[in-house]
């Protein structure tokens, strides 16, 4: 197979459309690469690649050396910063970057000390001895992403899965844009070092070839290219100028006849692309240790007196290389960093050279006139005719500009490379790029949106739920409560009016029974997870119920009372003691405030009133459960409702507990914490039922300080709701 | 230094709408020429009758409609459409039938549906078709050619002022074949029927209308696929029936050659605004645009074709396009539909 | 008799027609979501209450039963669109007041005046408040869908509805100017020489 397809002439494929721009490369391709400036300050974004931000190492004062990692890569798809020159580092702040949207983004601010000092090195000139894992994470910790573009981890794109065969490795050299002629210097220059970089990567990837694209219109480079590979196996391929042929997905079509699926990557058909520039940064950093801290860039456009290529460290202000440049004629026009047809304008002269940034192109206006404005679509059809993703731009514009983003998408948008080629050709100077990039971002933002109302959604069905659920388990231990109640209440009587107080407290409890058992099953049907909770629940009412019932049997068989005893008095006799002493203590905080003479004692006072209260309620419950004692005497088998008592009891105590803590702090702090002491008089009063979904309304109200409301009614539990908050 | 900021691409192709249309108007200067020198100045003074009401139509509604008028009227799609529509109309109509049919095709056929871009029928066909089943006498009223009358006459004409006009009118190759089709005697009969290769003089002005067509061909203004799909179209279904009967059906050339089929061919079906979008698409548009100009002229109550064709198929295009979109990069087939 | 003759063929066309959509209709019944699942899916899930309804599935269940689908401020004009698409109805103008288009709010306790209250916790319809009687509590921004309902139970209004900023992450494209407008903005970029 392999022999045939060397045998055979090689097919030439094609894609689809693509444009001839004026190619102006011969503004910078004329002179060697040079050394770029040393500025006074190197910004360093901490994202130069696609993923997640680099973690910075350093602080702000820190010394550092040349090579010297600044900042870690912070997940599977990041890559570490290193420092370009010796200094120190001055700032780690938001710092303007060219970015279209004009945000600032962190940055670790570098002041170079001019000595250029190296770290220690680690150089591995024979790259065969080391294990490929270990190579890559050489190639990953000297921070390299790929040069050409978009600046995706390079390691990443090494890293192939174990059954995954590459029969094809493409260095991407083809250099499309116009004015960008920085590859085309590289390979002219340094072929022998492109060509050991390249041996690394197949080292890597083991492909079956190995293909460098070049473009027609570079001849010197594919000449020297050529003399360098000579008897390596590495094919040097020309390929026909013509915009965009350096697109990835273009370029394998073009190469290989194959096509990437959409959404898919270029190893699932066997395809490795990489940009030649990366080759050599891998050459740099495997050879000769040095991690990524300089690239080649161009200096281009009739503004620069001086263009050309100069070897520019990362996070060089942009103003120092027009300073480099000789651009010194104030002149309207244009900053653009990247090429003409896909870069960016720069907006701040500081923006630093990042790792993708292979252009720099300073045109004044009768280089790049200023656009013309938007005219009406014609339908001509252009702008299909030229698409490399062979996309309906016109079905894509109307969609965009009208705001019908799913019909974009069904036309793939999603598959368009922002290329511009079809703003290029189109008659009607209509921005589509923009369009695109902005249906783009809308769908982006509606998927986000969609992902949050579905997230507000499972929240809001799981808080109802829990709600749900809370209201349930009240409802039964109230009618629990009841059905004790009217028990206790029962008078001190014969059997006969005993027996109907139990049939009646029969017949509550299968009520509650049956509520809990609705409430259930409106959980299982809506699928809440605390279902299971709420059948218990009902499970458990049930049985109270037959307990009941079997002791309304029982009871009606023995007929008049037996002895009893009684254990739920003391508990509360106790309960009535410590909220007493809870009202002393709230008053002798009171007094200690007034002794104090600081504000609020009215506050203060009325607590003490509420608790006052408090107390005597609880012990007009003592007298009534005293009253009530003789019923329970009279009705000894049950044994729930008294249990119900118990709790009933416990909470109040524990209640009053928190009341006496309260007023202990109170003392404490003085009159520091009068919230707290307030707060928790509060909850001492009588818990009432409170609505708990939400409440409607129609409108926002204004809302203005309200200085006398309702004291507000607490419900105890909020800590365990907040639980359920965070994990749900 | 003052920066633009703006998006990319940064750099812009030589292609402007203006020009398209400065260079369609320039196209069809040959077809003008020939259409004056058969039948007199009647044809000019329709094209520049019709291109200062089409302008002042636009103008118009747009201020109206609170659109800058300078800025669109700049575009030149008006005096495109008014153009295609004079050359359409005989040489013989009084100024308020073209007044009438560049009113509504402006108003109504382009700018009541939002402007240039927004029309789905072509404006010019769309104009041409109201005043041909309004007024179908005066729409049909044709000079014999190589007999044009003097700039004089034709002023008359214009004005509306001769009353003697049907004493100058002759049939055209279409109304023959059409009068005398099934009769090989009457047919011989016919002088307009007889020119060097098609019809007499008629031949003249498709040919005209074909080297302006070729000329935007090779100025890339249009595209290849609409001329050929549809001046195809006519001749392959013209040739089997002809051999069958060429007592009953013309020539391929015949059809190839009269009436309006070169010029609705090159500027008329052309018109990338109502017709389909796609390649393909456009292949099957105007393949059925010839199918439809051969099968009226053939059975059909009107002489020629070219507006009934171009307008059902402009009511077909959205059809097309949702049928023939292309395959996309990394997509394994075409989509469907419109989504959504 | 003819007349008959086509009443009684008519008659049986009809049957039979009938018949096959009847057969048809059960046949290739489409089984869809219930319809409140699908209007609640267009809801923006904001919960807010505005509708009169507590929470969007509530006001998704009355819509089902012909309320107006026409209540939704944080939905704005699209979710009308678009429940006008699904319901087939007609497109009705805002009821209320339109949100301030676009920007997004969250919720934003100034937690040095937060005196622990719990109000909020309550009131927060999809639990983004965390916190605990007498301690103060905070936002879960990524979980807010800024409702503003905590706003108004606030006993000491510590309670700040703040616009969320674009980062670089959300930032996005504007849609160009249309015709007749150039897509650019000039920078005066002053301390470049």
């Amino acid at each position: 197979m392999s022999l045939l397809s060397r045998l055979l002439p090689r097919r030439r494929f094609d894609f689809h459309g693509g444009i001839h721009p004026p190619e102006r490369k011969a503004l910078s391709n004329g002179t060697p690469i040079r050394p770029g400036p040393m500025p006074a300050q190197l910004i360093l974004p901490l994202t130069m690649h696609i993923g997640a931000p680099a973690r910075p190492l350093v602080q702000v004062g820190d010394r550092v050396l040349k090579g010297e990692k600044i900042a870690e890569a912070s997940g599977p798809v990041s890559v570490p910063v290193h420092a370009p020159s010796s200094g120190v580092i001055s700032a780690i702040e938001p710092r303007p970057i060219q970015h279209p949207s004009g945000l600032d983004a962190p940055c670790i601010v570098l002041d170079t000390d001019g000595e250029d000092r190296w770290t220690a090195l680690h150089p591995h000139p024979d790259f065969r001895a080391i294990p490929r894992p270990e190579l890559l994470a050489l190639i990953r910790e000297a921070g390299i992403a790929g040069l050409g573009g978009a600046g995706f981890p390079t390691a990443i794109k090494l890293n192939l899965r174990d059954n995954q065969r590459i029969e094809q490795l493409i260095l991407n050299a083809v250099e499309c844009e116009p004015y960008i002629t920085a590859d085309d210097r590289l390979m002219r220059e340094r072929a022998p070092a492109l060509i050991r970089g390249i041996e690394i990567l197949r080292y890597l990837v083991q492909p079956a070839e190995t293909i460098v694209a070049i473009e027609d219109n570079k001849p010197e480079a594919i000449a020297a290219m050529r003399a360098a590979a000579e008897g390596t196996g590495i094919r040097i391929m020309t390929v026909p100028t013509k915009y965009p042929s350096g697109g990835e997905k273009q370029l394998i079509r073009l190469v290989t006849g194959k096509e990437v699926r959409s959404g898919g990557i270029p190893a699932e058909i066997g395809v490795v692309c990489q940009n030649i520039g990366t080759a050599y940064a891998v050459e740099r950093a495997v050879v000769h240790g040095e991690p990524l801290i300089r690239r080649i860039t161009t200096l281009t456009g009739e503004a620069f007196t001086q263009p050309g290529n100069v070897e520019t460290l990362i996070g060089t202000p942009v103003q120092a290389l027009l300073e480099a440049g000789g651009v010194t004629q104030p002149h309207r026009g244009r900053l653009i960093m990247g090429g003409p047809m896909m870069g960016f304008s720069i907006d701040h002269p500081m923006s630093p050279v990042v790792k993708t940034s292979n252009c720099i192109i300073a045109a004044p206006l009768t280089e790049l006139p200023e656009p013309a404005p938007e005219q009406s679509c014609i339908r001509c059809g252009a702008c299909a005719d030229v698409c490399p993703a062979e996309l309906l731009p016109q079905q894509l514009y109307w969609y965009s500009k009208a705001g019908e983003f799913d019909r974009a998408r069904h036309y793939n948008l999603l598959d368009c490379i922002e290329c511009g080629a079809c703003s290029y050709v189109c008659p009607s100077n209509i921005p589509l790029v923009q369009y695109y990039r902005y249906a783009k971002a809308e769908l982006r933002k509606q998927a986000a949106e969609h992902q949050k109302a579905d997230r507000a959604r499972e929240r809001f069905e799981a808080r109802t739920a829990r709600i749900e659920k809370e209201k349930a388990e009240k409802e039964a231990r109230r009618q629990a409560r009841l059905a004790a109640n009217r028990v206790k209440q029962a008078p001190d009587a014969a059997a006969p009016p005993a027996q109907a107080d139990l049939k009646k407290a029969v017949n509550d409890a299968s009520a509650a029974y049956k509520t809990a058992v609705k409430a259930a099953k409106e959980a299982e049907a809506s699928g809440a997870d605390n279902a299971v909770a709420l059948r218990a629940e009902a499970e458990r009412l049930k049985a109270h119920a037959d307990a009941l019932k079997a002791n309304l049997r029982d009871a009606k068989a023995a007929g008049p009372a037996a002895p009893a005893h009684d254990d739920g008095l003391p508990a509360l006799k106790k309960a009535v003691a410590d909220a007493s002493a809870a009202y002393k203590a709230a008053v002798k905080a009171m007094k200690d405030v007034e002794a104090g003479g600081d504000g609020d004692i009215d506050a203060l006072r009325a607590d003490t009133e509420r608790l006052k209260a408090e107390a005597d309620r609880l012990k007009a419950a003592l007298r009534d459960a005293k009253a009530a004692a003789p019923a329970v005497v009279a009705a000894p088998v049950q044994e729930d409702p008294v249990a119900a008592l118990k709790k009933a009891v416990a909470d109040a105590s524990s209640a009053y507990k928190a009341a006496v803590k309260a007023a202990k702090e109170a003392e404490a702090s003085g009159d520091g914490d009068l919230d707290a002491l307030r707060a928790e008089a509060e909850r001492l009063k009588p818990t009432g039922s409170k609505p708990n979904c939400v409440t409607p309304r129609r409108r926002p109200r204004p809302h203005h300080h309200q200085p006398h409301r309702q004291p507000p009614r607490l419900r105890p539990p909020a800590m365990t709701r907040s639980k359920n908050a965070t994990s749900a | 230094m003052n920066l633009i900021s703006v998006t990319s691409p940064h750099t812009t192709g030589p292609s402007r709408t203006q020009r398209v249309m400065a260079q369609v108007l320039l196209a069809t200067l040959p077809g003008l020429a020939v259409l004056c020198g058969l039948f007199g100045w009647g044809s000019l003074i329709n094209v520049v009758w019709a291109c200062a009401a089409a302008l002042a139509c636009e103008a118009a509604v747009l201020r109206l409609r609170g659109k800058p008028v300078g800025f669109h009227l700049a575009d030149g799609s008006a005096l495109v459409t008014a153009v295609l529509l004079a050359l359409a109309i005989p040489p013989t109509a009084p100024w308020w039938l073209t007044l009438v049919g560049v009113g509504f095709a402006i108003i109504f056929a382009k700018q009541l549906y939002g402007g240039l871009g927004m029309n789905p029928f072509n404006p010019a066909m769309a104009g041409y078709v109201l005043l041909l089943i309004s007024f179908p006498v005066d729409m049909t009223r044709w000079l014999p050619p190589f007999e044009a009358p003097d700039l004089a006459t034709s002023l008359q004409l214009f004005l509306g002022r001769d009353h003697g006009i049907d004493a100058l009118t002759g049939a055209t190759p279409l109304d023959s074949l059409r009068t005398w089709a099934g009769d090989a005697a009457a047919l011989a009969a016919q002088p307009a029927l007889h020119g060097t290769f098609a019809g007499l003089g008629w031949e003249w002005v498709n040919l005209a209308f074909l080297a302006g067509g070729l000329w935007l061909l090779w100025r890339r203004v249009i595209t290849w696929h609409i001329p050929a799909a549809l001046l195809g179209a006519l001749a392959l279904c013209a040739l089997p029936f002809w051999l069958h009967d060429s007592a009953r059906f013309a020539s391929p050339l015949f059809h190839l050659f009269s009436g309006a089929a070169m010029f609705g061919a090159f500027f008329i079906a052309t018109d990338p605004v109502s017709a389909a979008t796609s390649r393909t698409g456009r292949l099957i548009y105007a393949a059925l645009i010839g199918v439809l100009i051969w099968v009226i002229r053939s059975f059909g109550g009107y002489p020629d074709a070219m507006a009934f064709a171009v307008l059902l198929l402009n009511l077909a295009a959205p059809t097309i396009d949702y049928y023939t979109q292309p395959r996309s990069y990394g997509h394994s087939k075409p989509k469907r539909g419109i989504g959504g | 008799m003819t007349i008959l003759i086509a009443v009684l063929a008519l008659l049986a066309l009809a049957v039979v027609f009938g018949a096959l959509l009847g057969f048809a209709s059960e046949k290739f019944r489409v089984e869809g979501d219930p319809i409140v699942d699908q209007i609640d899916a267009l809801l923006p899930q904001t919960q807010c209450g505005q509708c009169g309804h507590p929470g969007c599935r509530p006001y998704a269940e009355a819509i089902a039963e012909g309320e107006d689908h026409n209540r939704c401020p944080p939905g704005g004009e699209q979710t009308i669109q678009d429940l006008s698409d699904l319901l087939g109805r007609e497109v009705l103008p805002l009821d209320g007041e339109a949100d301030s288009a676009d920007v997004k709010k969250v919720a934003f306790i100034r937690e040095a005046e937060c005196i622990g209250c719990t109000k909020c916790i309550q009131a927060c319809p999809v639990d983004a408040i965390v916190g605990a009687a007498r301690q103060m509590h905070t936002v879960i921004a990524d979980e807010c869908t800024g409702c503003d309902l905590c706003v108004e139970p606030c006993p000491v209004d510590c309670i700040d509805m703040i616009e969320v900023p674009p980062t670089l992450t959300t930032w996005g494209w504007s849609r160009p100017d249309g015709v007749g407008k150039t897509p650019e903005r000039l920078i005066n970029v002053v301390n470049l020489r």
